[in-house]
């Protein structure tokens, strides 16, 4: 199997996924009621609406998170040779991991780190 | 002996002499098709079981016990139930993405099986960069994720998904450096070589501390990527009713169930194959009595063995430890595991340039 797995693996996926819920809808009989399609909130009257303004925190991580996934994409094909190339590799890593972790510890010291 | 690969081999014949050609083809698509669902029905039916029985061991009681002998049949009738439940949308939603969340979730679930080895030369696709392919795709679920977060118009969804998408993509660094740490021994991405390199041992006792020390960091982060005990503030119950999946009723609450469980089987089966050497027996040095007979045992056997040997330490966790809060979730990877990790990267180069894993 080559490349066309994929899209017999999405195609089986889609299958499944939507086999289900079609089944499901056979069985059941759905009632109309106002307060049915009220978003879940523990009982009360729904207030305000949940699309707004949320903790800066997650963006930040985001950020950092993008700052050493980048790096994770440059170290795949450097871990697959560097036992060929041997200590030269190792090093230019170690500065490469350095110069990545000033931006970290500039990130740290600006409290991006900080949960509040 | 019937080995998986026998029975491939047999069909692939089978249907090349009787259909031929392009039409075989097709009918091997959608034998592997039927595979592949069956398979995913049977693990997420499977796992739930487990999952029940191992915690109802850890509190010493009995667990599932009426439904079928010893309770076998419990989620095929807690499927059923959920079948039977209307899948409702709430009024603010935006339908379109509450409604592809679920699909998202289970083609990201489905597509992370096709470089996985499940026993000798039994694979769906035999890609050469197939550890890159699993980050990669693993990843996919994280939109899903806040998809179904965002659309549900529910505070607790937004917050449930929030959490979790700053918590996967922060362990998944860790998991990804894990993964070099092993990729740096083995010299390969794909998923047969880095199996056919632990011949003669697994890498957990080949590769010395640093190896067992990315298989623990490995097992930590895998079990945050999952979502799940202790890390599972996406869906804190006391706190966030259900997490992102709040808003979710029947049929597509259970494909986020399914895909959970379907996600906890894959990072094991990862871990299985990085670490403990996928379908390899356990062979010890040059004791050719004891190789022999560890031989005899099918490798399908030794893969699902393994898997779920990780399963369970998994299941283990999740009664074992307490919550943590998001804080302290966030500085356990960004101030000790990540440095760690890195560090152990590092040291698994020596390692591997000096040749002292052999």
């Amino acid at each position: 199997m080559g490349t066309i797995a994929l899209l017999i693996l999405t195609i089986a996926a889609i299958i499944f996924s939507a086999g289900g819920i079609l089944v499901s809808r056979l069985f059941t009989k759905g009632s109309i009621n106002t307060q049915k399609g009220q978003p879940y909130e523990c009982g009360i009257p729904t207030t305000g609406t949940p699309w707004s303004q949320f903790h800066v925190g997650y963006y930040l991580y985001a950020i950092v998170f993008l700052l050493f996934d980048v790096e994770l994409v440059f170290m795949y094909p450097w871990a697959v040779v560097v036992q060929k190339i041997g200590f030269p590799a190792l090093i230019e890593m170690i500065f490469f991991i350095m110069i990545l972790f000033i931006g970290f510890l500039y990130a740290h010291k600006k409290g991006a780190l900080k949960w509040m | 002996m019937i080995s998986l690969e026998a029975i491939k081999n047999a069909v692939q014949s089978w249907l090349q002499l009787h259909i031929g050609g392009t039409l075989a083809l097709v009918a091997e698509s959608i034998l592997l098709g039927i595979l592949v669902i069956t398979l995913f029905a049977v693990l997420g039916l499977l796992l739930v079981f487990m999952e029940r029985k191992v915690s109802a061991v850890m509190q010493i009681r009995l667990g599932p016990n009426r439904v079928g002998p010893k309770g076998w049949l419990q989620t095929s009738a807690d499927t059923l139930k959920l079948m039977l439940k209307e899948g409702l949308t709430p009024d603010g939603a935006d339908r379109f993405l509450f409604n592809l969340a679920p699909f998202m979730i289970m083609i990201a679930a489905m597509l992370i099986m096709a470089p996985i080895a499940f026993a000798k030369n039994f694979q769906i696709w035999d890609i050469n960069i197939g550890v890159l392919y699993i980050s990669s795709v693993a990843s996919i679920s994280v939109i899903a994720i806040l998809m179904a977060g965002w659309s549900s118009n529910n505070k607790y969804s937004l917050l449930g998904a929030m959490r979790s998408g700053a918590q996967i993509i922060s362990y998944e660094l860790s998991a990804g450096v894990a993964v070099i740490t092993m990729i740096i021994l083995t010299g390969s991405l794909s998923v047969n070589d880095i199996i056919a390199s632990q011949e003669n041992g697994w890498w957990i006792f080949k590769g010395h501390i640093p190896a067992i020390i990315a298989f623990i960091i490995f097992m930590i982060a895998v079990t945050a990527e999952t979502n799940r005990a202790p890390f599972d503030l996406a869906e804190a119950e006391s706190e966030l009713t259900a997490g992102f999946h709040t808003e979710y009723s029947g049929m597509k609450f259970a494909l986020f169930f399914l895909a959970e469980y379907i996600n906890i089987f894959i990072v094991c089966a990862v871990a299985a194959i990085l670490f403990l050497g996928g379908w390899m027996p356990l062979h010890i040095g040059n004791w050719q009595a004891f190789n022999h007979v560890m031989d005899y045992i099918p490798s399908s056997i030794w893969f699902f063995g393994k898997t779920f040997l990780l399963i369970g330490l998994i299941m283990w966790f999740r009664w074992t430890f307490p919550r943590l809060r998001i804080d302290q979730l966030l500085n356990l990877e960004w101030k000790y595991l990540l440095p760690i990790s890195l560090l152990n990267m590092l040291l698994m180069t020596i390692v591997a340039i000096l040749k002292w894993y052999l």
